[in-house]
């Protein structure tokens, strides 16, 4: 709720700008923060999967009830994700021409034209299934479970489709050796995982220190363990990427290079990438250690810790080196303006707006405030 | 075949003197025809949606008669480029010159050249007459009505150490007093026009593709912008237009073609064509004229007499990052 004071704010500053010329982009570097807040933010749109799949393939009755709050970080999620895009389209106005039969989605060939399809679709599924368990509810009556489980298997293909399309955007590109990399629809689930549930355990202690909202301390801990395995893959899938990258040191290693140890003197995103792996080694620690782990404040700790390492990691750490050097040698680095920070402060604000009404709404209907 | 025959066909076209790409021109008048005009859309769309009374909705009636706005509103909801039909597409040539009228007080010729039966181009380049000297760079960047500042070149000349092909080692920006200097080369790299193109299987909303001739061309009023093909192309050759694009009004080349060189708006990608508005025409792209030390080749690949065919036949060619597999057009050889 003090969040949606600071978005309100930080949006007043987007709407005073957001035209390309104001950001630190380049030739050279063509996507920047609001691409890397895209990646990051598919990776929080794994979260109503996270809920749901426990909930509801496993029958766990305690997370079952918090369902609604991991479907509504999905669905603001997955709106900020699209507005990440829409803030670095060039011609916004023309997003008429995706759209099937009236435009023209370049469709199987594309994987922008298929990260479409799967985000609009995840979008779209969260909601329906968001507006439906909630009118069931407000009724009075539980959901069905037929049409209930159809609509789960559909999010939980489609959640896994929005990280392998996101990480398949990037590594499908021959010109940039850095993403040209099988392992990164695996790094993308990995750390999805690892993010998701993280803010998840942070959003359901604020929300029970703020509500009535009943929020079972198995919840925590069942999510408290997936995202320890999670983090530990996605620690060790890293490990093998640098491993393959540093041993044999062709030209190919050049972005990463750069990314770790700096290139031709231009070192902009190692202290960057280095605090991101400080952050998600202390991070993977706690959570490794059981009575670590098992303490609330630790945990809480470890979370913000694993999620500010992986935005930096899945964020601007994955984005940018992609794009130094260019396909034909050039370095030029990119540091974004007070502009694309303001427009993201923005978007970030707009997601945490959309976030709490939907859940506000949820809470009393499922507190039995709201009836029918 | 013609193309490679002639050489001096298209002799009128001097390369430029001065090197410097921003001709310091200031061009308020040269201002992004789409921005003005969607202020149009929008004051009409406005008053319409207010319409509080007879003036403004009389005003939203004027608005609605002007032909800028008409024109704004038509190329707002034009269909892509191969989907038209041809009244579309000459109504749409129309709109063109009638809004670099307005915007530029030029008088376009807009064509819409097909490409010619059995003709697929290919251009080859002989690294050892280039010295380095740019003027294909800046040659291109008139003809094809390129901004001006921010500069855009769709060609860029890498001096290269002698003894490597290490594309990082590479100088882009070189400005010694003169050159070749010693112990370098040039390499010159544009659009390679790839027969198996990434941009294009990247772009979402097909607004770039493959003409038969080889040319690999974009729709400017189809392209939202959204970079991907910058990202999927090995050969940087794309460029994005990050503001309006600058362009003094009595430089403007006015021979264009829809796909080729006419003025583009901010926001949309844009590239090397071989100059389509010249080369099917049967001339020879600006670059090719422009250069001084005869080091460029350009022909019809499908006519084995061609000087370019002779070229592939004979000499020891090379092309960059050839093991991407995408097949490019642009060839490298020495004497």
């Amino acid at each position: 709720m003090i969040l949606t004071l600071i978005g309100v704010f930080s949006y007043a500053l987007q709407m005073k700008l957001g035209i390309l010329h104001t950001t630190g982009l380049s030739e050279e570097v063509a996507w920047g923060i609001y691409i890397a807040n895209f990646a990051f933010l598919i990776g929080i749109a794994a979260a109503a999967v996270m809920l749901v799949v426990p909930a509801y393939i496993f029958s766990h009755q305690e997370i079952k009830q918090v369902v609604m709050v991991g479907e509504a970080m999905a669905v603001a999620a997955c709106i900020m994700a699209v507005m990440f895009i829409l803030a670095s389209l060039g011609r916004p106005d023309r997003l008429w021409h995706i759209l099937p039969m009236i435009g023209r989605l370049n469709v199987p060939r594309s994987m922008l034209a298929w990260d479409v399809v799967v985000i609009n679709s995840y979008l779209l599924i969260n909601i329906i299934m968001l507006f439906y368990i909630l009118y069931r509810n407000y009724q009075g009556k539980e959901p069905h479970y037929r049409l209930y489980f159809v609509g789960v298997v559909i999010a939980i293909c489609l959640a896994i489709s929005i990280h392998t399309v996101t990480a398949f955007l990037f590594s499908s590109n021959v010109s940039r050796p850095y993403w040209h990399s099988a392992i990164l629809g695996p790094r993308f689930l990995a750390s999805a995982f690892t993010s998701g549930p993280a803010l998840i355990i942070l959003t359901l202690q604020i929300i029970a220190a703020f509500t009535a909202y009943p929020v079972k301390s198995r919840v925590i801990e069942t999510l408290a363990v997936i995202m320890t395995i999670t983090l530990q893959v996605n620690m060790f899938l890293l490990g093998a990427e640098m491993y393959t990258e540093f041993y044999s040191q062709t030209k190919h290693a050049s972005s990463i290079q750069y990314l770790f140890f700096g290139l031709h003197g231009y070192s902009a995103l190692v202290p960057w990438i280095w605090t991101s792996i400080v952050l998600n080694v202390i991070s993977v620690i706690i959570l490794s250690l059981h009575p670590l782990r098992r303490n609330r404040r630790l945990l809480n700790t470890a979370c913000i810790m694993a999620i500010t390492g992986i935005w930096m990691e899945k964020g601007m750490g994955l984005v940018i080196p992609g794009f130094i050097p260019t396909p034909l040698g050039d370095i030029v680095e990119y540091i974004p303006t007070h502009y694309e920070i303001g427009v993201s402060m923005g978007i970030w604000g707009l997601g945490a707006i959309i976030f709490t009404l939907i859940v506000k709404v949820v809470i009393s209907i499922q507190l039995g405030e709201l009836k029918a | 075949m013609k193309h490679s025959k002639h050489r001096t066909q298209g002799a009128d076209q001097h390369p430029p003197e001065g090197e410097n790409p921003s001709s310091g021109n200031d061009s308020a008048r040269g201002a992004d025809p789409v921005s003005r005009r969607r202020f149009f859309a929008k004051a009409g769309a406005a008053g319409t949606a207010l319409a509080l009374g007879a003036t403004s909705t009389a005003l939203a009636a004027k608005a609605m008669e002007d032909e800028a706005f008409q024109d704004s509103w038509n190329q707002y909801f034009q269909d892509h480029y191969q989907r038209m039909t041809k009244e579309e597409v000459t109504e749409a040539l129309a709109r063109l010159k009638r809004i670099a009228k307005r915007n530029f007080e030029v008088d376009l010729e807009v064509a819409n050249d097909p490409p010619i039966e059995n003709v697929l181009f290919g251009y080859a380049l002989n690294i050892s007459k280039c010295k380095g000297y740019r003027k294909c760079v800046y040659a291109c960047v008139e003809e094809n009505n390129i901004t001006r500042k921010p500069h855009i070149h769709y060609i860029r000349v890498l001096e290269m150490n002698n003894g490597s092909m290490d594309l990082e080692e590479s100088d882009h920006y070189y400005d010694p007093d003169s050159v070749p200097r010693k112990g370098k080369f040039y390499l010159p790299v544009q659009c390679h026009h790839c027969e198996n193109p990434p941009c294009v299987r990247a772009c979402p909303t097909k607004a770039t593709w493959k003409e038969p001739d080889g040319i690999v061309v974009i729709d400017y009023n189809w392209c939202i912008g959204c970079h991907y093909c910058v990202v999927a192309c090995p050969y940087w050759a794309r460029h994005f237009n990050w503001e309006k694009p600058n362009l003094p009004e009595e430089e403007i080349v006015k021979k264009t073609h829809y796909l080729g060189n006419r003025p583009r708006m901010r926001g949309v990608m844009e590239k090397c064509t071989f100059c389509i508005q010249r080369t099917r025409k049967g001339k020879l792209p600006a670059c090719h004229e422009a250069c001084p030390t005869g080091a460029r080749v350009f022909g019809n690949l499908l006519d084995p007499n061609s000087e370019i065919s002779r070229i592939l036949r004979d000499k020891t060619v090379f092309r960059l990052k050839e093991d991407l597999n995408t097949d490019p057009k642009f060839w490298f050889y020495t004497d």
